[in-house]
């Protein structure tokens, strides 16, 4: 008895970690306001979180009551997730550190962010996937709208709210009908009753899964949910828009994999069929909108849609290629697009500067700041799939997927859709390119900043020239699924 | 030994990147490319005896390494006489690349050398890669520097040509991975485990209509490459817009990675149906052979002209290519080789002209060889090899590539011949507008100096070369194409 306690607190490590540290930051303000202990406590307990993630990786797999279930699959996303908020607190600094607000509260609610999305990973029955969703949301209203100094962080975090508000309420709603359908809320409950074919075909059933479906949807931005995505994106903070457009995301796909996988949704064709076609529509209209934009975060925001719909071609192929596919192809998507608002968040945080927003703004970086141009440019490169960046083992990977099980349709879209995105990714890194050989600009950067990009584009890089580890890590941890 | 080959520009690279400005990029890179060069050279006259991988083949060089294991993907180079000879070009026309910014780029020129050595870097590796995912890794890799080179070194309108070739390249690059990504997924269901080795590959068996298919993702990717008519479109925007450099490395070496992929890979792996489709094929390649010789002779822009001449001398390698047999496919890498030096030496010359008097534009040219005579003469010469003329390589490379594609269908090769007709027009219009007639009042360029003399004068020497003693390079590649014919002609 007491050997599986210690074994279930061994892999709890990381969510036990996470939480610690929002206790210990929040300890840390009471005592005294410093934006830097902050973030150091912050650090360091999400550096920890990360570490113990290899005593947690011997435990598993383990289910800590009926509600979670630590496995490699969960500990595999729940490392994506604290290495993405790690960098994002290392980003925040300098950035912070410029704003006329207060500025310690960030790093109390990033870890409690990121334990929802932690926690979310580990989800294995709606209840615990209605309450670490909630725990992220929340967390996420006051970091989108935390520069109170500006209207549109506060217009974003207002946007946010309603419309994850109803996201919630459709998520609800179908959790209820599901469970008066079935009277399970467990998914390996809910498998079981599906594979006995018990009720299948029922309207109910099919409405709940739906349901379930969109709630996630909106949190995945996925084509027709994807509305508040732009306007998000663009007013919050940019390192708290690295964030959501990453562990966000991450977290949100897990638990929608993990749910299919186990609540037998695999087996409704009519469901399959519904995010056939949402995969279709959101690499169309990420692409397609994406190429209007003037605005880089705008544009990073449309390219995400597309992204996560790339996402979904192996989520369709099916559990077991499919949810490593999908899994690789997410951790090399959060590595690229933290990058990018990496690159970003530096640019914004540089003595003297402001944050850019227009494409047109970056005219000439590559000669004002060729480090930074150059990682923008890895980074938009990756996006677009050129090998020897993590974005071609992910394109790799989901084109490898729809292959495998012959899903023509979604994977021409997703040759096309990576056409259309080209242009607008390439029209980026040539404006950076344009314009006359400036001095470069006064004032350098915070140091930690640029580390953390300098970290990020080497995972981009490496990943990218030797996959070979992340592709075992998703393939060992896609066997949990089964 | 095949590691170094790509090694040695990619460090070049590395090293050009950081050198600063002023002197020191140019001479890393011209030395980088004489290693390459005389890497290239020490294969050849060192080849050893030949040797089959996997019961395919007669190579000359191969080296492996496990890669991602998980996907049976491996780092595999090999070297055969096939790619021997094009890498030997692509050594020697990166030297005239080199030799050819060394005035006319005078802004950021560390950064323009890295771009061109890694884009020479990654055509080397598609020359070399025997895995399909390490050559896909290559060809895409190579568009990336090449981009660079055009959008940010070239003239007017270069944003819209570098990205309309990118987009051309990689769009059709991708139903190529679809391809590759389908025949893994094939040796998978066959042989249990994946597998992205060429060798491993060639032994499958696939069924009609699926091979179709997949041969198409393969050949559409080439043929953008190569170009042939329908499809490209790029091919003039890029060559206008690229600097002198970008542009003898697009036409001398780039447009050869479209034809070398035909060879090596679109018929060997889809044997029956690339025989099947190969009256379609030639019918493209003598429809690009007369249109890209009609759409050479209405223009004006010099560089324009020359870039459809390639589009119409590409037209007979895909003619060669699908006729496959013994003629047709050495009189392909002939035309492949002296179309890159003949080409390569005329956008020399355009570039020089256009370094002397800013413009391309025919019109306001005319009476050069009165003024400048050792240009007007070299334009003259490689005008008269591009026209196909006995003595030059590319009468070899057309007349055998002819004389092949006759076996094989002699109508498409009766409408070829006449494209020789129009590369007779296009070039003597050439001459006469630019060379000869009344000379503008103000048009007094410098004749070429030393260092353009020896460039032109080293590729006129080897046009001849391969012209009046190509024995050396079909001594090489014979016995790659015997046991290509054999393997895929039961």
């Amino acid at each position: 008895m007491t050997e599986t306690l210690v074994q279930q607190l061994t892999a709890l490590l990381p969510w036990l970690l996470t939480a610690a540290g929002a206790v210990a930051v929040m300890g840390a303000i009471a005592i005294r306001r410093h934006h830097g202990a902050a973030c150091v406590v912050c650090v360091a307990f999400l550096g920890a979180a990360l570490v113990s993630l290899w005593p947690a990786a011997g435990a598993a797999p383990v289910d800590a009551g009926p509600l979670f279930r630590i496995d490699a699959y969960a500990l595999f996303f729940t490392g994506v997730i604290l290495a993405a908020t790690l960098l994002t607190a290392i980003l925040a600094h300098g950035y912070l550190a410029r704003l006329s607000v207060r500025r310690e509260e960030f790093y109390l609610l990033l870890p409690i962010a990121a334990l929802g999305a932690a926690a979310l990973t580990a989800a294995d029955h709606l209840a615990s996937l209605f309450l670490a969703l909630e725990t992220t949301s929340i967390a996420l209203y006051g970091l989108i709208a935390y520069r109170r100094d500006g209207r549109t962080a506060i217009e974003a975090g207002l946007k946010y709210l309603v419309l994850v508000g109803v996201a919630t309420g459709l998520l609800a709603f179908g959790i209820a009908l599901l469970y008066a359908a079935t009277g399970e809320l467990a998914f390996d409950r809910l498998g079981v009753l599906t594979a006995a074919d018990i009720n299948l075909g029922d309207a109910t059933l099919s409405a709940a899964i739906l349901l379930i479906v969109a709630g996630l949807a909106f949190k995945l931005s996925l084509v027709p949910f994807h509305l508040w995505t732009p306007d998000v994106y663009q007013g919050a903070p940019a390192p708290v828009t690295g964030f959501l457009a990453t562990v966000s995301k991450a977290a949100a796909l897990a638990v929608l994999l993990r749910y299919l996988a186990g609540a037998g949704a695999y087996q409704q064709a009519a469901a399959m069929q519904i995010l056939l076609w949402i995969a279709v529509a959101s690499m169309l209209v990420g692409n397609w909108l994406a190429l209007l934009q003037d605005d880089l975060k705008r544009l990073l925001a449309y390219s995400s849609i597309a992204h996560l719909g790339y996402v979904l071609v192996p989520l369709l192929a099916g559990p077991a290629f499919g949810a490593e596919a999908a899994m690789a192809y997410l951790a090399a998507y959060a590595a690229m697009t933290l990058g990018a608002f990496a690159v970003i968040t530096v640019l914004a945080a540089a003595p003297g500067a402001r944050e850019p927003s227009a494409v047109d703004e970056y005219a000439g970086l590559f000669w004002r700041r060729p480090a930074l141009a150059g990682a923008l440019t890895v980074m938009l490169l990756a996006l677009a799939g050129i090998p020897l960046t993590a974005g071609f083992i992910a394109k790799f990977y989901a084109v490898a997927a729809g292959v495998g099980e012959r899903l023509w349709l979604p994977v021409l879209v997703l040759v096309a859709g990576s056409a259309i995105g080209l242009y607008y990714y390439l029209r980026v890194v040539i404006v950076m390119t344009r314009g006359e050989t400036g001095a470069p600009s006064a004032g350098r950067p915070a140091r930690a900043g640029l580390l953390a990009v300098a970290v990020i584009v080497a995972i981009v890089l490496y990943l990218g020239v030797y996959p070979a580890p992340l592709v075992e890590a998703a393939a060992t941890a896609a066997t949990a699924l089964d | 030994m095949l590691t170094a080959l790509v090694a040695v520009p990619v460090i070049g690279a590395l090293l050009a990147g950081f050198a600063g400005e002023g002197r020191g990029p140019r001479v890393i890179a011209a030395l980088a490319m004489a290693v390459e060069l005389g890497l290239c050279l020490a294969l050849w006259l060192e080849a050893g005896p030949l040797f089959r991988i996997g019961g395919h083949g007669a190579w000359l060089a191969y080296e492996s390494a496990a890669w991602i294991p998980r996907f049976g993907i491996d780092y595999q180079l090999a070297l055969d006489g096939l790619s021997l000879p094009l890498l030997t070009l692509t050594a020697a026309l990166g030297l005239v690349g080199v030799g050819a910014s060394w005035t006319e780029i005078r802004e950021r020129v560390a950064f323009f050398h890295a771009n061109l050595l890694f884009a020479l870097a990654g055509t080397v590796g598609v020359f070399l890669a025997t895995d399909l995912f390490l050559f896909f890794v290559f060809w895409e890799v190579m568009l990336v520097p090449m981009y660079f080179l055009i959008g940010i070194w070239g003239h007017e309108g270069r944003t819209y040509a570098a990205i309309k070739f990118f987009i051309f390249t990689q769009a059709s690059g991708l139903l190529m991975l679809v391809s590759i990504l389908a025949l893994a997924f094939l040796h998978a269901d066959a042989a249990g485990g994946f597998s992205f080795d060429y060798f491993d590959l060639l032994d499958l068996d696939i069924g009609a209509p699926l091979a179709t298919w997949l041969m198409l993702g393969f050949f559409v990717a080439f043929m953008v490459k190569l170009p042939a008519v329908p499809l490209h479109s790029w091919l003039p925007d890029a060559h206008t817009a690229a600097p002198t450099a970008g542009s003898i490395i697009l036409a001398a070496i780039l447009l050869k990675t479209g034809a070398y992929g035909l060879i090596r890979f679109t018929v060997p792996l889809f044997p029956e149906a690339a025989l099947a489709f190969a009256p379609v094929a030639m019918a493209l390649g003598a429809a690009s052979i007369v249109y890209g010789a009609l759409l050479a002779f209405v223009q004006d822009d010099l560089k324009r002209l020359i870039a459809c001449t390639s589009i119409s001398h590409l037209g007979f390698v895909l003619l060669g290519v699908f006729a496959w047999n013994p003629w047709a496919l050495q009189g392909a890498l002939m035309q492949m080789i002296a179309h890159g030096v003949s080409t390569g030496a005329l956008f020399l010359l355009a570039g020089a002209l256009q370094e002397r008097l800013h413009t391309r534009d025919m019109a306001a040219m005319g009476g050069l060889a009165a003024r400048a005579p050792v240009l007007a003469g070299f334009g003259l010469f490689f005008a008269v090899a591009s026209l196909g003329m006995p003595g030059t390589g590319n009468f070899l490379g057309e007349f055998l590539a002819l004389l092949g594609a006759w076996q094989a269908s002699p109508l498409w090769t009766a409408i070829s011949a006449a494209g020789l007709v129009g590369a007779a027009i296009y070039a003597l219009i050439l001459v006469q507008r630019s060379f000869h007639g009344e000379p503008p009042a103000d048009l007094r360029p410098a004749d070429f100096d030393t260092r353009e003399i020896a460039m032109m004068g080293a590729l006129a020497v080897a046009l001849l070369w391969l012209g009046l003693y190509p024995q050396p390079v079909f001594d090489l590649a014979e016995p790659v194409f015997a046991t290509l014919l054999t393997e895929t002609r039961p």
